[in-house]
């Protein structure tokens, strides 16, 4: 498939791809395998070792917390889980928003109208309320988590799909298609979705940020992931607490938020710059 | 500089600065007027009171200001022993059912109308009535028709409680019930300005409306932020008070609290963040104030299922696996104790009942408990599986954490933590249908081991367990019927023997109440019940 | 214009609607009530409650009760803080909450257009470098992170300026709390500042204008400040929401008693009256912006007003 490979190396021709691509691929590789290679487990607690600073001995590099367990391995159980969580949240929000794009920069007219219509008017409500509100409706799991945070940011998906779904309806090769009477469905599918790949790419990696700070404020606010899962946001906020005392259980797992979270702005904003040259105003 | 250009020269970022000079003057408020001389005493609060009536609320933080704001018929002093509040005397008949309150002839409102005998009785009456719909209505259950009034059944008038005259008012008991004083209290009891509310109805709670009959009236209350008390000049004991003025900051969140402190912009903390005890205890040990205080903490079990139901040396052997040591020190690490009664210590009148193996060490425990746990049915081959529920909440967190592990490596026992929101996990409670353990815990509301024990009685609301014995509400029964004093603490001494015999709970730790006092503050005394009136503190300059 | 905006607002009302409806509904769905706590009531205690505040009538019954209400403009008492009516307690906070998230957005557009401008104007330059890094972390770090820190250095340790809100008079206890909220809008106003500045500077008008001999702060002044501003218009949109985010963790931190504190712990309260007039007014307050941005985008771009 010539767009893949068409795409591919437009990629590799950016820096900032290359590198935050890397150092992103870098964090999920020490956040699989290190949990794996270390001798301590999530779980385990020891009293013996409550907030002991970091350490080669006993292989606790990043030290541990008020309950004894090993911070390594919880920052990367942590990194696991928020890069989870956001991923797959901003894969619902993709599908529900190119879906919804597509079908409104397609039909075009009278029920495209209506369809962004709905979506200035979400736009509007406060949605951090109702996510709380969800949260607190039902019990908390990590299936609900994704749920909440995707139905957040489809909106912005569906905006830009739809620009470019009007734009490419105009072009030649739909038109023809169109006139040689194939049906609408197959159009959007076979003609139209593989050229808002780029588009959707870099997009995706834009709400992939939103969605993690909106899970770790969740976390913050004892909303979101529960123990004993954990995630960035909730390390985080367990170390605010333990901030003169222990500054590593804030520092670590903070760095490493931010680190991912600047990864994903700077991969964002490189593929936006690859695939949208018409800047969306 | 680019900017400086820009702003010197773009009309529009003339008028920008201009918004925010306005907004920046809009936010700078009035200067409080700091009179000559006033003291005020800057108190810390977790969270806003419901609300000043006191039959509208119920909440702890409610009863720090309405302590403050009103008085009952009895109060206690500054060292901590009952005394008169607006009563001066009283006496008590013989049965033990008719109690005749003197009250005193300068206890006055702050409008300067005399505090009457029929205030009070207005007062109960309120409290009991059906409309009013006040949370501690039955705190006054033992006075006649009072349960009955409550459900329905009788008018409020017919309450045992009547204005002999003014300055004389009789309450008529259906038994006997020691600890009426200490309940008298509460500011459940408080009385209301009956002409108040004929007056302005529900909004007779405003600063403004509210009368009080306390040390301090209510000025302003900026929800979220602060409530405002000054001196009440018509109190009968004003010339004993010396802080002119209180406030109550609404401060939730611990850490933020104890920044306020450091900062030296509050006196007294209303709690203090565990995680920073280590660090006061270095930096200002002297002014960390811990104490005793009428709570226990527990896991109970849901006795209407299995596994627990019916199964008393199962519930046993998870009781005896904890390791409390650990938890007050490591978990908690603010001078709790270790509760192995269910009665907490200092309670007036009272010794507690300890568990049987309280003195053995945490091995032999162990030890008793695999034994147990193997007769129970459970072994390594067939692990005993169960789910631990607990509110979502740092310290509950580590507490299931810590007990989840010592479970396992004691007993081998898989424990799933469920964390739930706190109403959530009241709900599940109450409705017994899938809770297994559950994390609880229980304050007294008056100093008497009654408190604890009664709601260990079958069909109480608050009897999470679904703990019903016989043998048990026989003994408190016949503590009810007793007049003498001694021997009813026999039988409730009794009752909680049996109480701790049978597992009904695991009782973890007993409470402490926690507060940081600044070297400012004189007069601040500890006590069980932490009640702490500002009218017996003073403030001196250091 | 007038009758744009008329439609508009007309539009906007099966939306409040469905907004009611829909809080409503969950809000009455999360399991317990707003009477519960620790101590378990009698149930005689318990009816009696139910009663006083109708909550014992079925669902659609105390909808319509709370529906005509909040027509009458009574938005009812608040469940928890009991000698509080609602419109009160959101007529309290929220000029609280408008203050702090004024002040941020106003520091970050200044900050942020200023710094983007320069760093579009110096492109490629060390400082342009240096202020895309700084905006780079201002967008990573969250605002629970930044709030305790600073609270830490500056009001604990350094004591330059109050750690709390209550009982403190004056502009000091302001700083830290809009700081707070600003930091990420600025970052992101400077980003998208830049980018657009940089775009508009390499237009044919302004090549012209350079040519002719304007100087570089002229040429902004004149020609390209206005277009540059398109798009932070329409991410103002956005960044209300983001302000309306953040105050929430901010006024946690700092106890600031505004408008998203008072809903968090409504809702964990189950507050009823109280959360659904929260969210009623912001709904309503969102529309009402979105509708002034929009006004405002046709007065910048005439040729959208054409549309």
């Amino acid at each position: 498939m010539s767009v893949v490979t068409r795409l591919w190396a437009r990629l590799r021709s950016s820096r900032a791809v290359v590198v935050s691509g890397g150092v992103l691929a870098a964090i999920v590789l020490v956040a699989i395998v290190g949990p794996l290679i270390s001798p301590h487990d999530y779980l385990q607690t020891d009293f013996n070792r409550i907030l002991s600073a970091p350490a080669m001995a006993n292989m606790q590099v990043f030290g541990t917390d008020d309950l004894g367990r090993d911070l390594f391995v919880r920052t990367m159980r942590g990194a696991q889980i928020t890069i989870l969580v956001a991923v797959v949240a901003s894969v619902v929000s993709l599908l529900i928003g190119v879906l919804y794009g597509m079908v409104a920069g397609y039909v075009g007219g009278r029920v495209d109208a209506v369809m962004m219509r709905f979506v200035d008017t979400l736009y509007a409500l406060p949605f951090i309320f109702f996510v709380i509100l969800l949260m607190v409706v039902f019990e908390r799991s990590l299936l609900l988590i994704f749920i909440a945070i995707g139905a957040v940011n489809w909106l912005d998906m569906a905006r830009i799909v739809r620009g470019q779904t009007l734009s490419l309806r105009e072009q030649e090769f739909v038109q023809a298609a169109r006139l040689t009477g194939v049906s609408p469905a197959r159009i959007i599918f076979r003609h139209i979705a593989p050229n808002l790949l780029g588009v959707v790419i870099a997009y995706v990696t834009l709400t992939i940020p939103q969605a993690i700070l909106l899970e770790s404020f969740l976390s913050f606010l004892g909303l979101g992931v529960q123990e004993p899962q954990t995630s960035l946001g909730a390390l985080v906020d367990a170390g605010v607490n333990q901030m003169e005392g222990a500054s590593w259980m804030l520092l670590i797992p903070a760095a490493l938020l931010a680190l991912i979270l600047m990864c994903f702005n700077f991969l964002g904003d490189a593929l936006r710059d690859v695939f949208d040259s018409r800047r969306f105003r | 500089m680019v900017c400086c250009a820009m702003l010197r020269d773009m009309k529009s970022f003339r008028y920008v600065l201009l918004v925010a000079l306005g907004v920046t003057l809009v936010s700078c408020d009035k200067p409080v007027d700091s009179g000559a001389e006033v003291s005020t005493l800057h108190r810390g609060l977790s969270i806003d009171p419901e609300s000043v009536d006191p039959h509208k609320s119920r909440s702890v933080q409610a009863a720090e200001v309405l302590r403050d704001i009103g008085e009952g018929l009895l109060s206690y002093s500054a060292s901590g022993e009952l005394v008169g509040g607006v009563a001066k005397e009283w006496t008590v008949s013989e049965d033990g059912l008719t109690y005749t309150f003197d009250l005193r002839d300068d206890a006055r409102w702050s409008n300067g109308d005399a505090v009457t005998a029929e205030d009070f009785a207005f007062s109960f009456r309120r409290l009991a009535d059906p409309d009013t719909a006040a949370f501690y209505a039955e705190m006054l259950g033992s006075i006649v028709n009072v349960r009955a009034i409550i459900a329905g059944e009788k008018a409020p008038q017919d309450i045992g409680v009547e204005a002999v005259d003014g300055r004389t008012l009789v309450i008529t008991l259906d038994q006997p019930t020691p600890y009426l004083l200490s309940l008298l209290t509460s500011p459940s009891t408080f009385p209301v300005h009956p002409g108040s509310i004929a007056q302005h109805g529900d909004a007779f709670t405003r600063p403004g409306n509210l009368l009080s009959n306390g040390a301090y009236k209510l000025d302003a209350w900026e929800p979220g932020s602060v409530l405002r008390l000054s001196r009440n000049d018509y109190y009968w004991n004003n010339d004993e008070t010396a802080i002119d003025a209180v406030n109550h900051h609404v401060l939730t969140q611990e850490m933020a609290e104890l920044n306020r402190y450091r900062a030296g912009e509050i006196h007294v903390t209303g709690s203090v963040p565990p995680d920073s005890l280590q660090q006061i205890r270095s930096e200002r040990p002297a002014e960390l104030h811990i104490a005793p205080y009428l709570g226990v903490y527990y896991y109970g079990f849901n006795l209407t299922k299995p596994p627990f139901k019916g199964n008393p040396q199962l519930r046993a052997a998870l009781s005896m696996a904890v390791d409390r040591d650990v938890l007050v020190e490591q978990i908690t690490g603010r001078g709790e104790e270790p509760a192995y009664s269910w009665v907490p210590p200092g309670v007036d009148n009272y010794e507690p009942r300890r568990l049987s193996y309280a003195d053995m060490s945490q091995d032999e425990r162990n030890a008793h408990a695999r034994r147990l746990i193997k007769e129970a049915g459970y072994g390594p081959d067939n692990p005993l599986q169960i789910e631990l529920r607990y509110n979502t909440s740092d310290t509950q967190q580590r507490m299931a954490l810590a007990i989840q592990a010592m479970w396992k490596e004691a007993l081998g026992v898989e424990t799933t933590l469920i964390n739930e929101e706190f109403q959530v996990l009241l709900a599940n409670t109450q409705a017994r249908e899938v809770t297994q353990v559950f994390r609880s815990s229980w304050i007294g509301d008056y100093n008497d081991a009654h408190t604890f024990l009664n709601i260990m009685e079958a069909g109480n609301p608050a009897n999470q367990p679904a703990y019903a014995s016989e043998e048990y509400d026989s003994l408190m029964q016949r503590a009810a019927q007793q007049v003498d004093l001694d021997r009813r603490r026999l039988w409730l001494e009794e009752a909680e023997r049996v109480l701790l015999a049978d597992h009904p709970v695991i009782p973890l730790y007993f409470y402490v109440s926690k507060h940081l006092v600044s070297p400012e503050v004189v007069g601040w005394g500890d006590n069980v019940l932490d009640y702490h009136y500002s009218q017996h503190l003073s403030l001196v300059d250091h | 214009m007038l009758r744009y905006a008329l439609l508009r607002l007309l539009g906007a009302i099966p939306t409040l609607l469905l907004v009611i409806v829909l809080a409503f509904l969950m809000v009455h769905a999360a399991p317990g009530g707003p009477f519960d706590d620790e101590r378990t009531l009698p149930p005689e205690i318990e009816a009696n409650i139910a009663r006083a505040y109708h909550l014992d009538e079925p669902l659609p019954a105390q909808f319509v009760r709370y529906l005509s209400g909040v027509l009458r403009g009574d938005l009812g008492p608040s469940y928890r803080y009991r000698d509080h009516t609602v419109s009160e307690l959101i007529g309290n906070a929220f000029p609280l909450s408008l203050k702090l998230g004024a002040m941020a957005m106003l520091m970050a557009l200044l900050i942020g257009i200023a710094a983007g401008s320069f760093a579009a104007l110096r492109r490629n330059s060390a400082v342009d470098r240096l202020t895309m890094a700084l905006s780079m972390t201002g967008i990573s770090v969250p605002v629970f992170v930044i709030a305790p820190v600073m609270v830490l250095l500056f009001a604990v340790k350094l004591q330059w300026l109050p750690a709390g809100w209550s009982g403190n008079e004056g502009i000091a206890r302001f700083v830290l709390p809009v700081i707070s909220l600003a930091l990420p809008q600025i970052a992101y106003i400077a980003k998208l500042t830049r980018a657009s500045m940089i775009d508009v500077l390499a237009s044919n008008f302004v090549r012209t204008a350079r040519g002719q001999g304007l100087g570089a702060y002229a040429v902004i002044r004149y020609h390209a400040l206005k277009p540059a501003m398109l798009p932070i218009l329409s991410y103002m949109g956005p960044a209300i929401a983001a302000i309306l985010t953040g105050s929430v963790v901010v006024e946690e931190v700092f106890g600031v008693p505004g408008l998203g504190q008072f809903f968090v712990r409504g809702a964990l309260n189950r507050d009823y009256t109280l959360v659904l007039g929260i969210v009623i007014f912001y709904a309503t307050l969102i529309v009402l912006l979105n509708l002034v941005v929009d006004i405002l985008y046709g007065v910048i771009d005439p040729r959208i007003r054409q549309r």
